[in-house]
């Protein structure tokens, strides 16, 4: 019921504060202590039945986007990309800019004014401009300064029964899933983590994990479902609709052995929908948290998502369930996971 | 005028399926028409008659086709290949929405190899259409029931107002240039005239100006006057384009008729009608290449709205630029009288 609502802020890496305070809003009730940090991740504490152990989950709250660089003469935006994203994907589409949401795009030189070797080439980021319909440079300025961010400018729809399409389903469908299971109440004392700036480095984990110096973490994230035409079928690491993905290893974590094996023992037992993440690429805030205070215990339980970091995500919305059920399984029997 | 573009821009039907369409189009016509009609083609042509017998005729003419996609095949898992209708650049698809339109129209978005599963080298080469799917979400079975191959696809580029009276949205070119027809029988109606107007909103122009080459033969028009967009100039097109809100682009060259330009100019100047001169050495890449060969020859001139990113999703134009056209037009038909046939002699 968040997720919704979720996708539809606009908070690029280092601009969470609108996404954040929506989720302090509606989860406030179940807090027993917020902290909110200073590079913004929003910090919730849940006393626990039983003090003796620390649990920490995490989602982040960022976006990947854009942060305005440039005002040309004639008014066009120059922008920087925020968080990893394939140029190929960003031409030809809407953008809303700064806290106002001004609307933009982003063009390219018509098909009919290129060269024959344009025709396959990738523009680079730096010749591409978000176009607002400024007259000016001084009427740009009025509406856009320096550093505001850019986001996506996407709707959320339901695809079909099940999936659905929006932008930033990386990693609202985590923050979602935190929303709902910090409603009841754990066995230890949990701290429910929205970190920001994950797209860029995963530093807002890196900092929280040192404030919570939780026993055991769990990361909740939204990754690549690469079950997709083009690619051939051995390259269909996860497949949509397959449940939660349980990474065993990505580019930055490799995660505890016996704690994903339980993961997927106990969505066995509980008849949760899963799948093992079989690929060793990408990296999440399991990487920053599993190196923290001399090594924390850290899995990884992921939404499968495809076309991640593009304009339009595919999401389906029993395998957000499922994520929610197990990361549930996992806070209820939690003594099982030590 | 901003809605009535918008509206039209939502329309959806590519080259060969204006069928979708028309029925819209005849309708924003009909308010202001004293005939409309559809001509074999598909052709929407509405009418003013100035009732006098032996009047001129002339023609003022948009077309009402956009390029999109056609369905190639569906795969077993659902996924569909597609072709081009028309000059779609590749480069703006992936990660793009489109709409497919089967038994039902059904949603999709544009996917291709995830990032991680390219080498470097594709990672730096524009997709190929051929490499890129559709992805409905619905299994081969589920798509199966309602699409077929050869059902036609268009791209989603929801209407946006910009900054200074500048709009984006798709197939501004040339639904602006229809809302143009449009306000400009709004404006000279009720007014006296000389001549029988026929607004005609053409099929199949971005195949090669199938559509505008019938209407011409069936009107028979003593002048056409061509409706179209021009590139406008951004920071990677600088020397061929014209700046968005510069007026009406107003074309010159052996594919137009020099009095009839004459003519246009003339009254751009004498009414404060912002506008620009567009030079082409030769084919225009407009209906007016079509029109002026039609039958016996038809005296044939070409006007343009100023349009960035022309055949993507985020087309650009400004709303007085298109406010420009309809009143040069309107001011044109209004002052045809009975020495045309004169003025036009060379």
């Amino acid at each position: 019921m968040f997720l919704k609502k979720l996708c539809e802020f606009d908070c690029v890496s280092g601009n969470e504060k609108a996404v954040r305070d929506y989720i302090r809003n509606e989860i406030y009730q179940y807090a027993d202590e917020i902290v909110i940090d200073s590079i913004g991740n929003l910090i919730v504490k849940r006393t626990g039945v039983s003090s003796k152990k620390t649990v920490m989950l995490d989602a982040h709250t960022d976006e990947v986007g854009f942060i305005i660089s440039g005002i040309t003469d004639k008014g066009f935006l120059e922008f920087k990309t925020v968080g990893g994203i394939d140029t190929r994907v960003i031409i030809s589409k809407r953008v809303r800019v700064g806290k106002n949401k001004i609307p933009g795009v982003i063009g390219i030189k018509a098909i009919h004014l290129l060269e024959k070797s344009e025709r396959n080439e990738v523009p680079k980021i730096k010749s591409l401009y978000i176009d607002i319909g400024a007259s000016s440079k001084e009427e740009a300025e009025k509406y856009v300064e320096l550093g505001d961010y850019a986001a996506f400018d996407t709707e959320y729809e339901d695809l079909t029964d099940d999936l659905i399409k929006a932008k930033a389903i990386d990693d609202r469908a985590g923050c979602a899933i935190l929303m709902e299971l910090i409603k009841e109440k754990p066995k230890y004392d949990t701290y429910f983590c929205f970190s920001a700036q994950e797209e860029v480095g995963l530093r807002g984990a890196k900092i929280a994990v040192n404030r919570i110096k939780p026993d055991i973490a769990l990361a909740i994230e939204a990754t690549t479902s690469s079950d997709v035409a083009p690619s051939e079928e051995k390259d269909y690491v996860i497949r949509l609709g397959n449940g939660a993905a349980v990474s065993f290893a990505d580019g930055a974590t490799i995660a505890s052995e016996e704690f994903y094996k339980k993961l997927l023992s106990v969505a066995e037992e509980e008849g949760i929908k899963a799948q093992t993440k079989a690929a060793i690429t990408g990296g999440n805030d399991a990487g920053a948290i599993h190196l923290a205070q001399g090594g924390i215990k850290c899995a990884t339980i992921s939404v499968p998502c495809r076309y991640i970091h593009s304009p339009a995500g595919i999401a389906s919305k029993a395998d957000i369930d499922s994520v929610k059920q197990l990361a549930g399984a996992f806070l209820r029997r939690i003594d099982e996971f030590y | 005028m901003k809605e009535l573009i918008r509206k039209l821009s939502e329309l959806r039907g590519i080259s060969g399926s204006e069928y979708r369409i028309s029925d819209e189009i005849i309708n924003q016509f009909k308010a202001v028409s004293d005939e409309v009609y559809k001509d074999n083609l598909g052709n929407v042509i509405a009418v003013k008659k100035c009732k006098k017998g032996n009047a001129p005729r002339i023609m003022i003419e948009a077309h009402m086709d956009e390029i999109g996609l056609m369905v190639r095949d569906i795969d077993e898992n659902g996924f569909i290949g597609f072709v081009n209708i028309g000059g779609v650049d590749g480069r703006i698809l992936p990660g793009g929405e489109v709409i497919i339109h089967g038994l039902r129209d059904v949603k999709g978005v544009i996917g291709a190899k995830p990032p991680h599963l390219q080498t470097a080298d594709e990672a730096k080469t524009a997709l190929k259409m051929s490499d890129m799917v559709i992805d409905t979400g619905l299994t081969s079975e589920q798509i199966r029931e309602i699409v077929s191959v050869g059902d036609t696809i268009t791209v989603k580029g929801d209407f946006r107002e910009l900054l200074s009276d500048n709009v984006t949205g798709k197939s501004l070119d040339d639904r602006a240039g229809i809302a143009a027809l449009i306000k400009t029988f709004e404006m000279i109606s009720g007014k006296e005239l000389n001549a029988d107007i026929y607004a005609v909103a053409a099929v199949c122009e971005e195949v090669g100006g199938r559509g505008a080459a019938v209407a011409g033969y069936s009107i028979k028009p003593d002048i056409a006057i061509a409706i179209d967009v021009t590139h406008g100039v951004t920071p990677d097109n600088s020397k061929n384009g014209f700046e968005l809100g510069s007026g009406v682009a107003i074309a010159k060259g052996p594919n137009l008729h020099p009095l009839v330009v004459d003519r246009l100019l003339g009254i751009a100047k004498e009414k404060d009608i912002k506008y620009t001169i567009e030079v082409e050495g030769g084919d225009t890449g407009t209906d007016a290449w079509i029109l002026q060969v039609v039958d016996e020859g038809i005296p044939t001139a070409l006007l343009s709205i100023p349009l960035r990113y022309m055949h993507t999703t985020v087309e650009t134009l400004n709303i007085k630029d298109a406010e420009a056209i309809s009143k040069l037009l309107a001011e044109f038909c209004l002052r045809i009288d009975d020495n045309m046939e004169e003025w036009l002699c060379f």
